[in-house]
């Protein structure tokens, strides 16, 4: 078996003195999708967050692409192929659609690629061409869930860190945003750790499920076997 | 009516004094969600720095680049040296620091130049052209009127046009997410007060020349001033800034004209008062004025 | 050092250092706090006093001023301290103070009424006449925030030099007031020190300040200050009047620094809107800052540190003989820097100020003595 693109281990992390995570593992092999599940609290975004260096571990160890995360700062991750799209999104609603999708390509040094990539964001996601020079807070809440995973492609990432993108969202634009994943991991290799409340929509284009429980992960295998699993589903994913 | 114009141009042209001054404020505002109480005595420091080298070189050209380069510098150094270590523990924490800059830096003043004042030449004539019998403005206030027109133009520019520009506003609204895009957001706090610095450094250059003199205290009451200005524009807001710039300027001068010199603090103070008891925002503050 | 300018540090530190708020939860029991306060401060009082027995004149005055400064950093420390309003205007308020008392005393003067009742009255007036603009200024403050209050005291403190020109025919201008001193009442003795009568209506002023602010920490007012201050949201929740809190804090706080104010003008026997600056304003908040935020053995800090900056530069002066220029030059501005400077590094890494460092050593050095149980 080749080295997973990320691989996480023992990781403990938390707030101050209060411990959220407790010996946390995974291993998101390249060209994947892994649906994160877990109830509300379970510590989901914590672990995105921990990943991307908004927290600092207390201990474990994050290997991305065969190095070791530790130390590396929060704004040099995405110079290695990791984006983070935040709960809640994180478009700047003070600026432009169009300033928003460059401010994903600014470290960029190949210029005309960065180009290349917001005009590819554009051809991608028709609604944001429509609205360029909108200010983020005019965006519906669909169309600020397609700002922000365009701006994190513009930096053409390797590993995309997605938090609860359905939150608020009608279910055909979430089925649209689920596809889309599916579509990039075929067409471009791109790999992507998926925090979801919603399961269904999660599972349906997850190729691994990882279920988080209390700030442990609980259960981790294919997400065939997961769909599958009733005494699994019952006891973590309430269904 | 000749003593109203006199009253209207002179106030304009301080007022772009004031202007450039609480534009230098709302720039660590937004950036760094604080008042820089110690702007008032940066620029003096830098106005010291900019006459010594007037004295040196003979050029006064060369001193109003070096008063701005010690801006940037100085802007730079407070806030990799101070105001990154402030804690937040203690709200009023980054206002008493700045007031212990501010100490120290009129007690470092008049220790190396002493605390008396010193005359600061302006490069052109500061007395009024007389066009058709009416004494109007002078070629300083002329100087006064570009030199602030071209840094607002140019800050404008900065923002809206570069990369840096929107480096600094992504990380002023939004400094996680601004990380996460590999903003080092940080070093644009770095420069957000190394600009304001530079551009008070500016201010200070132009306004010290008309009946200040250079002293350590010089620009106290400039400072309360250009702070009411940067209030009654909203703090949020670079062109409320310019804009209250020039209305208190005008105001000032109206006053001051009519009622007496000594009336300056008083009216200052009712201003600002005015404008934080019925329009805490600022005038501007329903007016989507964030775009420079 | 045989005789040290800062002979009151030894003597009085070490029983105002129990005026400090306590820990909550440590408070004794609640009925004996008054009586413990009277005690402690008839104890400093009696041990101000008999060393004021020693000093020559000058000492005298330093000790008076640093009871007058007193004052006025015990209640400016409440406000900032444990208020968290933030006021960059108390020079004026001492302003304020000062110059009521010198009006009070040339009018009373002007119709032939003296008397020893005249310092206590006027210094009564200089009280009611600053609270109440300490009630107009803190009505204003309730509705501001942080830098606006503080942006706004500040043009306060602009306001001095100015108002005292506007109408110079009550405050003369920069000239300002003198009026008749307060001299020593005739039982105790033709040949009575009168500095040291002066330092006696100082110590008056400052032990019944300081025994009223210690009151006022320890009781449910003192509870809501640090309540509003910590949280706004939850002591609204908690049934604090928040706005009214804050307006009685600036009140109280502004009496007391009327009162300092018009001790002062006592001391000096006039008043000059050049006494007053910005810089005073500043030097305050500086003092309170340096002593230690919110703690009033901190404000005794902080009275000490104000007199010592106006009288080391010509310590300095004395000590070293320096080229002519040089010395004008550091006069005063070097005690400043240091200042400003300690001012800062407090900030940053010593929140607490002198008054926690004390504290921290004095614990320090009792854990490796074996304690005596209580
Ligand atoms: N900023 C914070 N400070 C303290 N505790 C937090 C913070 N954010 C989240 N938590 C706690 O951490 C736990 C996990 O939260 P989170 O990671 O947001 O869960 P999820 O994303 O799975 O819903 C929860 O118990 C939550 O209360
Ligand atoms: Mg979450």
């Amino acid at each position: 078996m080749t080295e997973p693109l990320l691989r996480v281990e023992g990781l403990h992390a938390g707030y101050g003195a209060v411990p959220v995570l407790r010996d946390v593992g995974l291993s998101v092999a390249a060209r994947t999708i892994t649906a994160v599940l877990g109830a509300n609290g379970a510590g989901k975004t914590t672990l995105l967050r921990t990943l991307s260096g908004l927290l600092a571990p207390t201990a474990g160890r994050i290997v991305f692409d065969g190095a070791d995360l530790r130390g590396v700062r929060v704004e040099r991750l995405v110079h290695r192929g990791l984006a983070h799209v935040p709960e809640g999104r994180g478009v700047v609603a003070e600026l432009t659609v169009d300033e928003n999708l460059r401010l994903g390509g600014l470290w960029r040094r190949d210029r005309a690629d960065a180009r290349r990539a917001l005009d590819e964001v554009y051809h991608l996601f028709e609604p944001l061409a429509r609205r360029r020079q909108h200010a983020g807070h005019q965006l519906s809440g669909g169309e600020r869930q397609m700002l922000a995973l365009g701006r994190a492609l513009v930096a053409r990432p390797r590993l995309l860190l997605l938090d609860e993108p359905s939150l608020g969202l009608a279910p055909r634009v979430t089925a649209q945003i689920m596809a889309l994943l599916q579509r990039l991991r075929d067409d471009t290799g791109l790999t992507v750790l998926l925090v979801e409340q919603n399961v269904r929509s999660a599972l349906s284009v997850a190729d691994q499920g990882v279920v988080m429980s209390l700030g442990r992960v609980a259960a981790a295998t294919t997400a065939t076997r997961l769909r599958d699993d009733e005494h699994l589903r019952h006891a973590y994913l309430g269904f | 009516m000749e003593r109203f114009l006199f009253l209207t141009l002179d106030g304009l042209s301080t007022g772009a004094v004031y202007a450039a001054f609480a534009l230098a404020l709302v720039l660590i505002w937004r950036a760094a969600r604080l008042v820089n109480f110690a702007q008032g005595a940066m620029a003096v420091a830098t106005a010291y720095v900019g006459y010594a080298v007037v004295a040196a070189t003979g050029s006064y050209w060369l001193g109003l680049a070096a008063a701005v380069l010690a801006g940037l510098l100085l802007g730079a150094l407070v806030e990799r040296v101070l105001m990154r270590f402030v804690g937040h523990a203690n709200p009023l924490g980054d206002v008493i620091v700045a007031l212990g800059l501010v100490l120290l830096i009129q007690a470092v003043l008049g220790m190396v130049f002493g605390n008396e004042y010193r005359p600061a030449a302006a490069p052109f004539d500061t007395d009024g052209l007389t066009v058709g019998g009416i004494t109007a403005i002078s070629p300083y206030d002329l100087w006064v009127f570009a030199a602030v027109a071209v840094v607002v133009v140019l800050l404008a520019l900065l923002f809206t046009r570069t990369p840096i520009g929107l480096r600094m506003r992504a990380s002023a609204f939004a400094p996680e997410v601004s990380r996460l895009l590999g903003v080092d957001v940080n070093r644009m706090l770095t420069v957000g007060w190394a600009l304001a610095a530079a551009v008070g450094a500016l201010a200070g250059m132009l306004v010290i020349p008309t009946g200040l003199g250079l002293h350590p205290h010089a620009m106290d009451l400039v400072f309360v001033i250009a702070f009411t200005a940067a209030v009654v524009g909203g703090l949020d807001s670079p062109v409320g800034a310019v804009i209250g710039g020039l209305l208190v300027g005008l105001i000032l001068s109206y006053v001051t004209g009519y009622l007496g010199p000594d009336t300056t603090p008083l009216a200052v103070l009712a201003l600002l008062l005015a404008v934080l008891l019925v329009r805490p925002g600022g005038l501007f503050s329903g007016v989507r004025a964030r775009q420079v | 050092m045989t005789q040290s300018p800062y002979a009151t540090v030894d003597a009085r530190p070490s029983p105002l250092r129990r005026l400090l708020p306590p820990p909550p939860g440590a408070a004794g029991p609640r009925g004996s706090t008054l009586l413990r306060h009277l005690v402690l401060a008839v104890l400093a009082g009696a041990a101000v006093v008999l060393l004021t027995n020693q000093l020559e004149p000058y000492r005298n005055l330093q000790v008076a001023r640093v009871c007058a400064f007193l004052c006025v950093t015990a209640g400016f420390t409440i406000l900032v301290g444990l208020n968290g309003q933030l006021s960059l205007g108390h020079g004026a308020l001492m302003a304020t103070g000062a110059y009521t008392v010198a009006l009070v005393q040339r009018g009373l003067d002007g119709r032939d009424l003296r008397g020893q009742w005249s310092v206590p009255l006027s210094l009564l007036l200089a009280v009611a006449v600053t609270a109440l603009l300490g009630l107009v200024i803190g009505l204003a403050a309730a509705r501001l925030r942080g830098p606006y209050l503080a942006g706004v005291t500040l043009a306060v403190a602009t306001l001095v030099p100015a108002v005292t020109t506007i109408f110079t025919g009550v405050f003369n201008g920069e000239q300002g007031l003198p009026f008749p001193v307060a001299t020593p009442p005739a039982f105790l003795g033709a040949y009575f020190q009168p500095e040291r009568w002066l330092a006696w209506i100082a110590l008056l002023a400052a032990l019944l300040t300081m025994l009223l602010m210690a009151n006022l920490v320890r009781s449910r007012y003192g509870r809501s200050l640090r309540a509003v201050r910590d949280d706004e949201v939850a002591a609204r929740l908690a049934g604090i009047h928040v706005a009214r809190t804050q307006v009685l804090a600036f009140v109280v706080s502004a009496g007391c620094a009327g009162l300092g104010g018009g001790v002062y003008a006592v001391l000096t026997a006039t008043v000059a809107s050049g006494k007053f600056p910005l810089e005073l304003s500043l030097f305050l908040l500086m003092a309170i800052v340096i002593g230690g935020l919110g703690s009033l053995a901190g404000a005794v800090w902080g009275a000490l540190l104000l007199v010592a900056l106006q009288d080391l530069p010509a310590l300095l002066t004395e000590a070293f003989t320096l080229p002519g220029g040089l010395a004008q030059r550091l006069e005063g501005n070097l005690a400043l820097a240091v200042f400003g400077l300690i001012l800062i590094v407090v900030m940053l890494v010593a929140p607490g100020g002198l008054q926690d460092a004390v504290r921290k050593a004095t614990a320090r050095l009792g854990r490796r003595r074996p304690r005596p149980s209580r």
